[in-house]
């Protein structure tokens, strides 16, 4: 077992858990925070990234005993005194989403996007969304969802 | 997941200590983690170094490059240093997986790995770069033994990565459509004294092609290699493209560098 | 008012999907449950020999294990086929027992054979991995085209044919092409799709010992119809003790229309084991199981005269079922199919052949388009083709074929009620700057590149109806939609369908409808769906089915509403009915301006009376209490979209890499209730088609292992793969429903195929090259055209 201790969205979490316990797993299970979501075993579809100190990951593919320390933002802590991020609002006005399902680890690594560039062109964003599949918009909404949003922020 | 013991030493020393035949350093963890997850790989101890200082960092000297082994993808992409020195290593990095595999993804891992479609091995036989671990040094050329399989014993760490930099140097891939990784990854480096290319994913582990090196060596031009017939019998062959199309890759992307230098 | 429909709305679900809040199957979890892992089988085709299970139930935190003998000997019946197809000689289709956990024989790679509950995942893994099956493994039959000349796989199906059948006039065929001056042929592969929704399939159970309920959650299209089917043929449990739930769906694209073995296993186990049950699949799972798409070899011919006239045509397809014949496996390569390939034109004599085989593979069932997608690529490679061979320009063709008048009669069954395919062609062409092309073509060839253009125009019958009709041809359900809509005494209003949202927005679009229908804001309408315990029996969504027919369910009930709501105003206002007239949510008598709004009438029809009204009612005599009403919508016929698109692509001889530089899609939906919603499915459409001509390669080895069975080698399209399309739109209302709305959601993965893939044939020079378009494919085919060209120098 280990004892992980993290700052999830803001708040002290510390649980002991099984070793080979990863990180998503331990968002959605132990925490309850189900916004995490699991899409693919290797690694690929990106529905699992959520920020860990402040850059975006995989936490399908991380072990949480390797980020105990670490401040962990998910999907849930974007919204602040009950208003969504510009990212997830620019989401909501380019109908950048249909399931929802590929949605919070879309806007996580869009997010990450611009903390890194602040106005990137399309063939930035769409070469930056490698690392996540979406299967219903075809992308054409979530690029101009980021668009919207890095005229915003 | 079957669970291991999980040690996180403080320095190099008790690291290596910590190693046995049925355990695995953990850096960034993006293969050996959904490698576990599928059952792939087992072990019974995960010995986390990233808390091992000294294996973390880059630095430019006048003549090479030295990365840290737990030295993420995204530092070395992102580094200024690294992009006046070598900027195809930074392009490589910054080529490597997605934003997120960046994120944690490191230089040791993928070299200790060697996988036979990875960037970073091209990148060290092509830049003569020499593999630092806590016990010697290591050419490139004597490090990447075959599929999978690197020249490091038990218990060996690699600290460091240290690249020769180069007159002129360009990378070229051409990615799996599906896991993007390298079909065909083509590492171009000319150096003083001579041209190496270096090949990932065409193999089963990355080598030196000494046919194009040898013409780009005596005319470092595109037109040196232009309609070049590489053999093929040795080149991978998968649903993703068979020995001869990666042998003709192989060769249009070795052009591809040469003009991009 | 402004309307609704027909705005750009942002959607309701959204915040809550946005925010983490959405709820899907993985994400419930019940206290105490158990946790399920399948034993799958390893081989594509083998005998079950023993299972032995025995030292898999002493391993850690096991609670039971299940299997093949224990389902039969419960009588809990299997998967099933939802349409009996007739072949040409008039015999019924053949159709193997498909049972939840096979028993005697594996038929393809991942069915399940037993299953493992256990404390937690992690025993339940470690104990399925020791779970020991002895199989005779047995030569499987792998191939679409070849499986006529295998071994028969399962008893009694001679040539693995489940049917052989015919749609159309063979002798009046041969008669056109005897006349005709030209031949064109085409020999084709629509390739095997994985659907891939993002969510894997998942299940959660919950039997209720006291009151003998089970609750089902599921990752379904049609909560509603997987509860008949496990009713009715699985035995499960009768309707009224079986609750099934789908919460928030992470896409279907047809994959989630069957009841599948894990939740029919499930269900029955959890009632077994009287424990909670939990199954999540992993990626490779629902890669090995989730029903597939297309896989169909086809030889194909068109008939023409030397002025571009079509004159016949005729289809001999093969298409594979794999393993088992699904709900809609059967109908897919036959009435989804046969009758569309003839397309957008008037062909005078046309028929489709269609022989269905089963092979050792994961069922073929329904996958966004169904068959539609298949005729499509079939007739529009055709038509390109024949565009060439006659030197025809390739859209001047397609418009001398057209039809102009509606309704239009098409070949092969279906009267087509409007459009205006001519107009639709003419914006493309316009749009995508048609007449530029040799210029950009010429730009291309200058950087050492190979640029083509391809044109597809389509048809999609759609909203598949009416039930008689589609009963008639087999089908084992009627295709009807139903709603109801609850006006509160307070006035909000809760509508409810049963068509089931996986993305689509219906939470927004069918309440554009009702606020629209009943004259209240979208923010007052909640639409509820996904539950068999809420609201009225529906049939899912799929075959973009849900506006064309739910949606009108949801008219219809509205329209009741506002009647009674009529005649209880009338009384109120003390006039008769016909004085009143009901615009915006009021009730307003012509004459003098007197009104009711909607709302004062809701309160009165629950509260009907008054302390100082001297006993009197506001309703009329013999009006019942209450705003409720509730609508079955049987459309008179399918609702019929269809559309041009033009797409160019750009090839690097050296590479092989096809690069999409333009797509230009216009199509006509009908009447359009959220354009920022149908330009979604417009884009998510168009997407996976382009995933099907250029990057998806589901494959087979000849052992039946399925080598691409996760996202290391399966393709799927990313968002660099896209360039930006350029959608328009032209409108012809559709005729037989109030709204004049056709369906949507199908048409980008319909039309987009062959759009590709005579751009990518029109730059190779007209050289065939089968789907999907690869890197290597595309280079062979590049080396071929400088050795042809060097020889013609």
């Amino acid at each position: 077992m280990s004892k992980v201790t993290l700052e999830v969205n803001g708040k002290k979490v510390s649980k002991d858990v099984p070793n080979h316990t990863i990180l998503s797993d331990f968002l959605r299970d132990n925490l309850n925070l189900t916004g995490t979501h699991v899409g693919c075993d290797t690694s690929q579809c990106g529905a699992c990234v959520v920020h860990v100190d402040g850059k975006s990951i995989k936490s399908c593919s991380t072990l949480a005993a390797d980020v105990d320390g670490s401040k962990v933002t998910t999907i849930e802590g974007l919204v602040k005194d009950g208003k969504m991020h510009p990212m997830q609002e620019a989401f909501k006005k380019m109908h950048g989403l249909q399931c929802g399902f590929c949605t919070p680890g879309m806007v996580m690594s869009a997010i990450d996007l611009l903390q890194n560039k602040k106005n990137p062109s399309d063939a930035e964003i769409r070469k930056w969304l490698e690392g996540n599949i979406c299967r219903c918009t075809g992308y054409q909404n979530i690029v101009a969802a980021v668009k919207e949003a890095a005229s915003k922020v | 997941m079957k669970t291991f013991n999980y040690h996180v030493p403080k320095n190099v020393k008790e690291a290596s200590k910590l190693a046995s035949t049925s355990s695995a350093f953990l850096a960034g963890g993006m293969t050996s983690v959904p490698s576990m997850k599928l059952g792939l790989a087992t072990y019974k101890d995960i010995i986390d170094i990233k808390h091992i200082k000294k294996l973390s960092g880059i630095k430019v000297s006048g003549k090479t490059v030295t990365i840290g082994a737990t030295t993420k993808h995204a530092e070395v992409a992102n580094s200024r240093d690294v992009k006046k020195a070598i900027p195809s290593l930074t392009k490589l990095a910054g080529g490597i997986g997605d934003a997120q595999v960046r994120n944690r993804g490191t230089v040791g891992g993928s070299i200790a790995n060697n996988d036979p479609s990875a960037c970073y091995p091209s990148a060290c036989m092509a830049l003569n770069a020499i593999i630092h671990t806590n016990n010697r040094k290591i050419e490139a050329s004597k490090f990447f033994k075959g599929m999978f399989e690197t020249a490091l014993k038990k218990g060996e760490l690699i600290e460091a990565v240290e690249f020769q930099i180069p007159v002129k140097s360009n990378y070229q891939k051409h990615p799996n459509p599906a896991s993007r990784y390298a079909i065909v990854g083509v590492y171009l480096a000319k150096h003083k004294k001579e041209v190496n290319v270096a090949v990932t994913g065409a193999k089963s582990s990355v080598y030196i092609d000494k046919d194009l090196s040898k013409a780009l060596s005596s005319s470092f031009s595109s037109s040196a290699i232009d309609g070049m017939k590489l053999d093929s019998s040795e080149m991978n062959s998968d649903i993703h493209a068979s020995g001869d199309f990666r042998a003709s890759l192989v060769v249009t992307y070795a052009k591809k560098a040469v003009e991009a230098c | 008012m402004a309307s609704l429909v027909g705005s750009r709305v942002e959607r309701k679900e959204d915040k809550r999907l946005l925010t983490g809040k959405g709820r899907y199957t993985a994400d419930i979890n019940i206290a105490n449950q158990t946790y399920a892992v399948f034993v799958r089988s390893p081989h594509a085709r083998a005998k079950i020999k023993k299972v032995d299970t025995s030292k898999a139930l002493k391993a850690s935190g096991v609670v039971g294990i299940l299997t093949g003998e224990e389902i039969a000997a419960d009588k809990i019946g299997g998967l099933i086929a939802g349409w009996a197809i007739r072949s040409e000689d008039g015999s019924e289709m053949k159709v193997p027992a498909n049972p939840p956990l096979a028993k005697d024989s594996a038929n393809f790679v991942g069915e399940p054979i037993a299953v493992v509950f256990a404390e937690s995942l992690d025993e339940a893994k470690n104990a399925a991995d020791i779970v020991k099956v002895d199989y005779k493994v047995l030569k499987g039959v792998i191939n679409t085209a070849d499986a006529m000349k295998g071994e028969a796989i399962h008893d009694g199906i001679d040539k693995n044919l489940c049917y052989d059948w015919l749609l159309g006039d063979r002798k009046a065929v041969d008669e056109a092409f005897s006349k005709a001056d030209k031949i064109i042929k085409v020999d084709l592969i629509n390739n095997r799709c994985v659907p891939n929704a993002m969510e894997p399939r998942a299940c959660v159970v919950d039997y209720n010992t006291a009151s003998e309920e089970i609750t089902l959650y599921t990752t379904s299209q049609n909560p509603h119809l997987s509860r008949l089917i496990m009713s009715a043929f699985g035995g499960v449990a009768p309707e009224n003790k079986l609750r099934v739930v789908a919460p928030d769906v992470g896409g279907g694209f047809g994959s989630k229309i069957n009841v599948y073995n894990e939740e029919i296993v499930c269900s029955w186990a959890s009632k077994k084991i009287e424990r909670p049950i939990k199954w999540v699949a992993e990626r490779t799972e629902s890669f090995l199981t989730d029903t597939h798409g297309r896989d169909h070899v086809t030889h194909a011919e068109l008939a023409v005269s030397n002025d571009g006239k079509f004159l016949g045509f005729k289809n001999e397809t093969i298409a594979n079922l794999g393993a088992y014949a699904r709900v809609f496996g059967t109908v897919t390569p036959t009435y989804l199919f046969g009758p569309c390939a003839t397309g957008v034109y008037i062909i005078p004599a046309a028929y489709s052949n269609v022989k269905a085989v089963y092979t050792n593979t994961a069922p073929v069932d329904a996958y966004r388009g169904a068959g539609r997608p298949e005729a499509t690529y079939t007739i529009e490679r055709l038509v390109e083709k024949a565009a060439m061979e006659l030197g025809i320009d390739r859209t001047e063709i397609r418009m001398k074929n057209f039809p102009t008048e509606f309704p239009f009669k098409q070949t092969l069954i279906h009267t087509v009620d409007s459009g205006d395919y001519v107009a639709g062609l003419e914006k493309a062409k316009q749009m995508s700057d048609y007449n530029g092309f040799a210029a950009r073509r010429k730009k291309s060839e200058a950087n050492g590149k190979l640029r083509g253009i391809g044109v597809s125009s389509y048809f999609e019958a759609c909203g598949i109806a009416p039930s008689a009709v589609v009963m008639s041809l087999g089908c084992g359900v009627g295709l009807w939609e139903s709603s109801e809509v609850r006006f509160n005494p307070t006035g909000q209003v809760s509508v409810f369908t049963g068509a089931h949202s996986h993305g689509q927005g219906h939470d927004t679009t069918f309440a554009q409808i009702a606020a629209d229908e009943l004259g209240v804001t979208l923010e007052t309408v909640d639409v509820v769906h996904g539950d068999t315990d809420k609201g009225t029996f529906g049939m899912g969504t799929y075959g973009s089915r849900s506006l064309a027919v739910g949606g009108i369910a949801i008219v219809n009930a509205c329209r009741k509403i506002v009647a009674k709501g009529k005649r209880v105003a009338a009384k109120m206002l003390e006039v008769s009915e016909d004085e009143i007239n009901f615009k915006d949510g009021e009730f307003v008598v012509t004459k003098s301006n007197k009104k009711k709004t909607i709302g004062e009438v809701a309160f009165a029809c629950y509260l009907p009376g008054s302390r100082d009204s001297d006993f009197k009612s506001p309703l009329p005599e013999g009006e019942e209490p209450g705003l409720i009403e509730s609508s079955f919508f049987d459309p008179a016929n399918f609702s019929f979209p269809a559309g041009s698109h033009i797409s160019e692509v750009e090839i690097d001889p050296d590479t092989g890499e096809v690069k999409v530089e333009k797509y230009t899609a216009v199509d006509d939906f009908g009447r359009i209730v959220n354009p920022l919603v149908v330009e979604g499915q417009v884009h998510g459409g168009i997407a996976q088609g382009i995933g099907q001509a250029l990057h998806e390669n589901t494959e087979y080895d000849e052992t039946g292992q399925l080598i691409t069975a996760s996202y290391m080698d399966y393709t799927m399209p990313r968002a660099d793969n896209f360039p930006e399309f350029n959608l328009g739109f032209t409108c012809t209302h559709a005729t037989t429903n109030p709204l004049g709305v056709k369906g949507c959601g199908e048409a980008g993965a319909i039309a987009s195929p062959p759009a590709i893939m005579n751009a990518v044939i029109d730059a190779l020079d007209g050289q065939e090259i089968s789907m999907p378009a690869t890197a290597e494919k595309v280079w062979k085919a590049c080396k071929l055209l400088k050795k042809s060209n060097s020889k013609a120098a």
